[in-house]
């Protein structure tokens, strides 16, 4: 990396279209949407449901074959699924519950080349313990509360060192309070480790605090409406003026009407339920 | 203050006196497996009492009899040798039925057309009583061990192949979706997602295909007992009731029951506890 180019491109979507086919003929769901991402950036997929930001992640990762335009990792077209693009889910069955949470890290290095054993449980291990779940290593899955669940999801996500990571709204199944700390856990590990991350969510506040850009799509089907730059908004300015600023222009730009603030103890402004 | 301690101290253990204490047996009693044990007492006691007033060891031999029977030596000797002879038997076509169902349901996992085929031959199948198959594998396969094994398969592979089809197809998309993530693809994708995620179903179809196994093969040996040199259990009891030792036709009985018992609570229970339960996939 030169020091005073721009980083370098992660990933890239270029006129990224995708049809899911429905009686009689095919329904389009995201509609030439593209994007770039830069090393360390985080991007934030962010619009009301049915605007096609799941799909375009699982295009991300692989599972789903575009229609139309293309998606790149470091300049290579995206052929399949692969662990250089790892997923966490919403779902907390993404856990094999018949592996313990260091066996579950671990699950995600064994395909890895070149790691001998011991180099994978260091750094499954680390990863566990990135996550503050070093105490619960050898508890099986059953046995956590969600948000738990989740770390051990980034934990595994974490350790298999991917390109880029894709969250798929992986706290949208969580409690108000847990959501809370897990976005300010998630921010303080991109702050130390410097990750690169596509992040879809359907929450305003989420999408400002956890992203350095965020990428506005309106709903059937999927377009770009607006990006923005978001990246003086982290942890800590949550109720500053520009957050809140911020917050309406985003909020005015999906529905055309004022923004409408609900304490962030509420689980923030979800547009779904708005 | 220590006057008030005293005086709460005496007013808390009279309390504790007047407490209704339930008496020790009925607490005994909470335990399930001293209340099977009980019931199995009663039994036998019912049924001692009735063999004594039937007075006719020939029709019914008492329990004490039948006990009796199960500790001769002679006895005991030959029911051990043709319960190992039975469960050789069992286990070969067991073993062949579950390899030959894993294979059967890969392939209809796979294939929409071979799904459609096991589905038909599974609902085919799955009414007929195995043993009824048994005068064809005589004439197919003469009286011989391979006769039993054939319908041993045919009584473990259709009950198996259905529970393990409907394992395979509720995998959850998820757990399917991480194995993808993660790059495990073809036989590792198998061994490391599927196999797991099915195995609370899968444990279930091998808990009863051996259910129905053991049945059949009993039936079987009856109606033809000898392979090899030594006759299974089934045989046991048809020859003893032909030689009217009514004691030992019941001493075979209870080892089928014995061992029925011991291999569904003992086999399958233990795995049960050691893997699914453990993992949270069962209650």
């Amino acid at each position: 990396m030169g020091s005073s180019a721009e980083p370098l491109v992660v990933l890239e979507a270029q006129g990224l279209s995708i049809d899911f086919p429905a009686d009689g003929g095919a329904i389009r769901a995201v509609d030439n949407v593209s994007f770039t991402i830069r090393e360390g950036e985080r991007l934030v997929l962010l619009g009301p449901s049915g605007c096609g930001k799941s799909s375009i992640l699982k295009a991300a990762a692989g599972f789903l074959k575009p229609s139309a335009g293309s998606i790149a990792l470091r300049g290579r077209p995206v052929a399949g699924p692969g662990p250089d693009r790892v997923v966490v889910f919403q779902e907390f069955d993404q856990l094999l519950p018949w592996k313990s949470v260091r066996d579950n890290v671990l699950f995600g290095l064994k395909r890895k080349p070149g790691l001998s054993a011991a180099e994978a449980r260091d750094k499954a291990d680390a990863a566990i313990e990135r996550v503050g779940l070093s105490r619960a290593a050898n508890a099986y899955p059953h046995t956590l509360s969600g948000g738990m669940k989740q770390r051990v999801a980034i934990a595994r996500a974490l350790a298999a060192e991917p390109e880029i990571l894709l969250m798929d709204e992986p706290f949208a199944a969580l409690d108000a309070l847990t959501r809370e700390r897990l976005q300010e856990e998630l921010i303080g590990l991109a702050d130390s480790l410097g990750f690169t991350l596509l992040f879809v969510t359907h929450a305003i506040d989420e999408a400002i605090l956890v992203g350095s850009r965020l990428h506005l799509l309106s709903a059937h089907p999927g377009r770009t409406v607006a990006t923005f730059d978001v990246s003086e908004l982290g942890a800590g300015s949550w109720g500053s003026p520009s957050f809140a600023s911020v917050s309406d222009e985003v909020h005015r730009i999906l529905f055309g009407g004022a923004g409408r603030r609900a304490p962030r103890s509420a689980a923030g402004q979800e547009l779904a339920h708005v | 203050m220590s006057d008030l301690t005293a005086v709460w101290r005496s007013v808390s253990q009279r309390r504790d006196e007047r407490l209704p204490i339930r008496p020790r047996w009925r607490n005994a009693l909470q335990s399930p497996a001293l209340r099977r044990a009980l019931i199995l007492a009663l039994l036998a006691l019912v049924w001692e009492i009735g063999a004594r007033i039937q007075n006719n060891p020939i029709m019914l031999p008492s329990f004490s009899q039948t006990v009796a029977a199960l500790l001769d030596g002679v006895t005991a000797q030959e029911l051990f040798a043709s319960s190992l002879a039975s469960l050789t038997v069992l286990l070969k076509g067991y073993l062949s039925a579950v390899a030959l169902g894993l294979a059967l349901v890969s392939v209809a996992v796979a294939n929409r057309f071979a799904r459609d085929v096991l589905t038909t031959l599974t609902a085919m199948f799955n009414p007929l009583p195995a043993i009824a198959l048994l005068p064809l594998a005589m004439l197919w396969f003469g009286l011989g061990e391979k006769s039993l094994v054939f319908v041993l398969i045919h009584s473990v592979l259709w009950p198996f192949a259905v529970a393990a089809l409907a394992g395979f197809e509720t995998v959850p998309e998820t757990l399917r979706l991480v194995g993808r993530n993660y790059g495990y693809r073809g036989p590792a994708f198998v061994a490391q997602i599927l196999i797991p995620a099915a195995l609370p179903a899968l444990l279930t179809g091998l808990r009863l295909g051996w259910a129905f196994a053991w049945r059949t093969l009993i039936a079987a040996e009856l109606i033809f007992g000898v392979t090899a040199r030594q006759g299974g259990l089934g045989w046991f009891i048809f020859q003893n009731r032909n030689e009217l030792l009514t004691d030992r036709v019941f001493a075979g009985l209870a080892a089928v029951i014995a061992i029925g018992l011991l291999v569904d609570g003992l086999v399958f229970r233990t795995i049960e506890a050691a893997t699914v339960r453990r993992w949270g996939m069962q209650k």
